[in-house]
């Protein structure tokens, strides 16, 4: 039994804790939330490239490090823990994996190496509109090349290159490539739960548009592209959970009420040790979905799901349960709980609701029980 | 990462294959109903094979009958006896309890005496810890032993224990008492082994509120012990109960019975709204995977524990969530499950209801597993002290003579 990382893995994921102490204190988070014209950490950004995460998984090849998905893991833990105010999902779990899992060579040699080097930042662009995208509400389409519809909202939509979209063609649902710096596409930032996660509304007339991977398959790719991006943002929410548990029991240590510290109390002390089991429980299936990530196996859309579902639930218990243990102070803007508290409702619909996620799940089961 | 042997976790893998399918039984012995009834020889039988090849207790040194193994090596013959017919074990308590403490504090004349018939399953062994004042508490233990007042160095023991799993069919226990009242309640226990034989021991089945009777009371009449049943030190039976109880953590083992598996092959074929089946509720299946989410949790979190033993490290605190999350899951999905029967769900008759009533069970006797081997609350308190390391609660009993604590009913 080998289910754990190696100590080559763990010792890149505490090099990358370094590195975020020293380059993404809770402070460059703020510098983001607090102003409004700022989208993203730009310094991070380029940082974070130097590092080579954003090639970690791409090919040498590619311009990338060609290590696996598992190194892209002990990242990805990291930059949730951190809070990290970068376009990093959308580039990497999203529009790298896409063109990683569909793209054809061409399409992946002109495109791995920018985002390898920090040069193109990506975007996904599904939703458009309150509720669940289905093959029959999709209203998008392309025709002859160009991109018509409007999409919303798509995060990182207001400073990405390049966006993945999802459209029909001849009726048929496709995934297209989008310049978002090329006519025909207008941009509308729009006010997000996550200030330090931005998005933007997507308008496209008669924009260009080029194919990835093949026509009429477009919802069964995003399936896959979603499912790879789960188990990346999984790993951040579990980041995040436990630094939340962290910041709740050093608050509870310190902090004295009717003589004696809050963390002697069973009602916080159980809370906190809720909290540790439900982190306990999306670690482990986010370790059985890194495991199937990097060995692509079948297992991937159940193992997705889980990891997506524990870790959601842990990351959104571990927010608001480490701001009810602060008390008033953690009600406040100055305090960092609600930086948490908001990512955890960021990740956990970026790439669509757990609800979606437990329906998903169901019938995955339904279809392996009844095989 | 994988979940591949290792070549020697191979290796001894085919060779506990190879000797289970020469020597596992071909077929089941009927229910182990947990209470002694039916299987009893056919589990010392297969007790007794283990022991002669040495597999009764792999981890423990060979002069002991052991292989001198791995905990590792453990869990593999576990797993691969898990996949035969194999009887109930009614000797997991002594052996992973009971005989360890003995073990740790007896003479080398004691150990001779107990350790092989322990081992080939010819003499069981329980633990008398809990008490009718002290579940939770198990340090206020009332259980007395005072000195016999012939000189002889003897001790007599009166009192009750309570929750004694298999003690009716136990031959020897390790008991918990006290015998020093004016000392503060952990300062004056005293750990013995005993003869249940003995007539001044006499067992009661406990009427448990599933129906079922897996555990017991114990009484106490003036019971003589030899000064040499002593375990451990005078007055330092406190210290000793933790090595039993350390142990206990590792024997104790979750929820079984219906999961999620079992409640969506129920959800097929039971009527829900608007005509369809009950599994295309969208209430039941966000329950379901849920379920699914936390089970998955449970077993990648034992094979990350599995992997830190395969590596020979210390397992990390992650085990001690298993029991909390599956007896409060065993609670709400056998609920749920009755409940998706609509009123059909009161019928508790295993000719009726889905499954030969399993989810009735289960709702009955998850109360049980939430509380047995540690409540879920003592089980959130350790969570809290010993891996988060937030303080002990405030302690009124602590510095108090045990003869003068509050003791309410």
């Amino acid at each position: 039994m080998n289910f754990d990382f190696s100590d080559d893995q763990k010792f890149l994921k505490s090099e990358a804790r370094k590195f975020l102490d020293a380059n993404c204190g809770a402070g460059k988070v703020r510098a983001v939330l607090d102003d409004e014209r700022k989208a993203y950490d730009q310094a991070l950004w380029r940082a974070v490239a130097g590092q080579g995460w954003l090639g970690a998984a791409i090919p040498e090849e590619h311009g990338g490090l060609g290590l696996g998905h598992l190194e892209l893991c002990v990242i990805a833990e990291e930059l949730g823990r951190a809070v990290a105010a970068i376009p990093f999902a959308s580039t990497v779990y999203f529009l790298a994996e896409a063109v990683m899992l569909a793209g054809d060579e061409a399409q992946k040699a002109e495109i791995l190496p920018k985002i390898a080097a920090g040069e193109l930042i990506g975007a996904l662009a599904t939703s458009e509109g309150p509720g669940v995208l289905t093959p029959g509400s999709m209203k998008t389409t392309v025709s002859s090349g160009k991109l018509n519809g409007v999409k919303i909202p798509v995060t990182d939509g207001d400073i990405a290159d390049l966006c993945l979209v999802i459209a029909k063609e001849n009726g048929q649902p496709g995934l297209y490539l989008v310049d978002l710096n090329a006519a025909g596409v207008t941009r509308e930032a729009v006010k997000t739960l996550d200030p330090t996660r931005d998005a933007a509304r997507l308008t496209f007339k008669d924009a260009p548009a080029r194919r990835l991977g093949p026509a009429g398959e477009g919802f069964a790719l995003l399936e896959q592209v979603l499912d790879r991006a789960a188990i990346l943002l999984s790993f951040e929410q579990c980041g995040g959970a436990d630094k939340c548990l962290e910041m709740a029991k050093a608050y509870a240590l310190e902090r004295y009420a009717f003589g004696r510290v809050i963390a002697s109390y069973q009602a916080i002390k159980h809370k906190l040790a809720d909290m540790y089991v439900k982190n306990e429980l999306a670690r482990s299936n986010s370790y059985y979905g890194a495991w199937a990530l990097n060995t692509n196996a079948a297992e991937m859309p159940i193992a997705a799901s889980a990891a997506r579902i524990a870790a959601s639930e842990a990351f959104w218990f571990a927010s608001k349960e480490n701001i009810q243990t602060h008390g008033g102070i953690g009600f406040t803007w100055e305090m960092d709980c609600h930086l948490y508290y908001r990512r955890s409702r960021q990740l956990s619909l970026v790439a669509g609701a757990p609800r979606v996620w437990k329906e998903r799940l169901v019938s995955h089961l339904e279809r392996r029980n009844a095989a | 990462m994988d979940f591949n042997d290792t070549p020697e976790e191979a290796a001894y893998r085919a060779q506990v294959r190879d000797w289970l399918e020469a020597n596992a039984p071909k077929q089941s012995a009927g229910v182990d109903d947990g209470e002694g009834g039916g299987t009893m020889a056919a589990s010392r039988a297969w007790q007794a094979k283990k022991a002669d090849a040495g597999y009764a207790q792999i981890t423990w040194p060979k002069e002991w009958g052991g292989q001198g193994g791995t905990p590792i090596q453990q869990v593999i013959f576990s797993q691969e006896e898990a996949k035969h017919p194999i009887p109930g074990n009614p000797f997991q308590i002594g052996l992973g309890m009971c005989v360890p403490t003995v073990m740790t504090f007896a003479d080398e004349e004691t150990k001779k005496r107990f350790v092989g018939p322990a081992l080939r399953g010819e003499e069981i062994w329980c633990q008398l810890f809990s008490e009718p004042s002290g579940g939770s508490d198990v340090a206020a233990a009332r259980t007395k032993a005072v000195r016999a007042d012939d000189g002889s160095g003897d001790w007599i023991i009166s009192g009750q224990k309570v929750w004694t799993t298999g003690a009716q069919f136990s031959d020897f226990g390790i008991v918990v008492c006290r015998t020093d009242s004016d000392a503060p309640k952990h300062k004056g226990l005293t750990m013995f082994w005993l003869d249940m034989h003995d007539p001044g021991v006499e067992v009661k089945p406990i009427h448990q509120m599933s129906g079922g009777s897996g555990f017991n009371e114990v009484f106490f009449t003036d019971v003589r012990v030899k000064n040499s049943q002593m375990v451990g030190p005078l007055n330092e039976g406190w210290k000793v109960s933790l090595v039993t109880l350390m142990n206990e953590r590792l024997a104790v083992g979750g929820a079984s019975g219906a999961g999620w598996s079992e409640f969506m092959e129920a959800a097929r074929g039971v009527q829900g709204y608007d005509g369809q089946a009950a599994i295309k509720d969208h209430a039941l299946r966000e329950k379901l995977a849920d379920w699914y989410v936390q089970a998955e949790g449970l077993k990648h979190t034992r094979n990350r524990t599995m992997t830190a033993l395969s590596r020979g490290q210390t397992p990390g605190p992650e085990s001690s969530i298993g029991k909390i999350v599956s007896a409060l899951q065993m609670q709400d999905l056998g609920n749920t499950a009755v409940e998706m029967l609509d009123q059909f769900g009161i019928i508790d008759d295993p000719e009726l209801a889905p499954l030969h009533a399993a989810f009735h069970t289960s709702v009955m006797f998850a109360p049980g597993l939430r509380i047995a081997g540690g409540t879920d609350e003592i089980l959130k308190n350790i969570i809290a002290e010993r891996v988060l390391g937030l303080p002990g609660d405030i302690r009124v009993d602590k510095d108090v003579a045990f003869k003068d604590m509050p003791t309410g009913r």
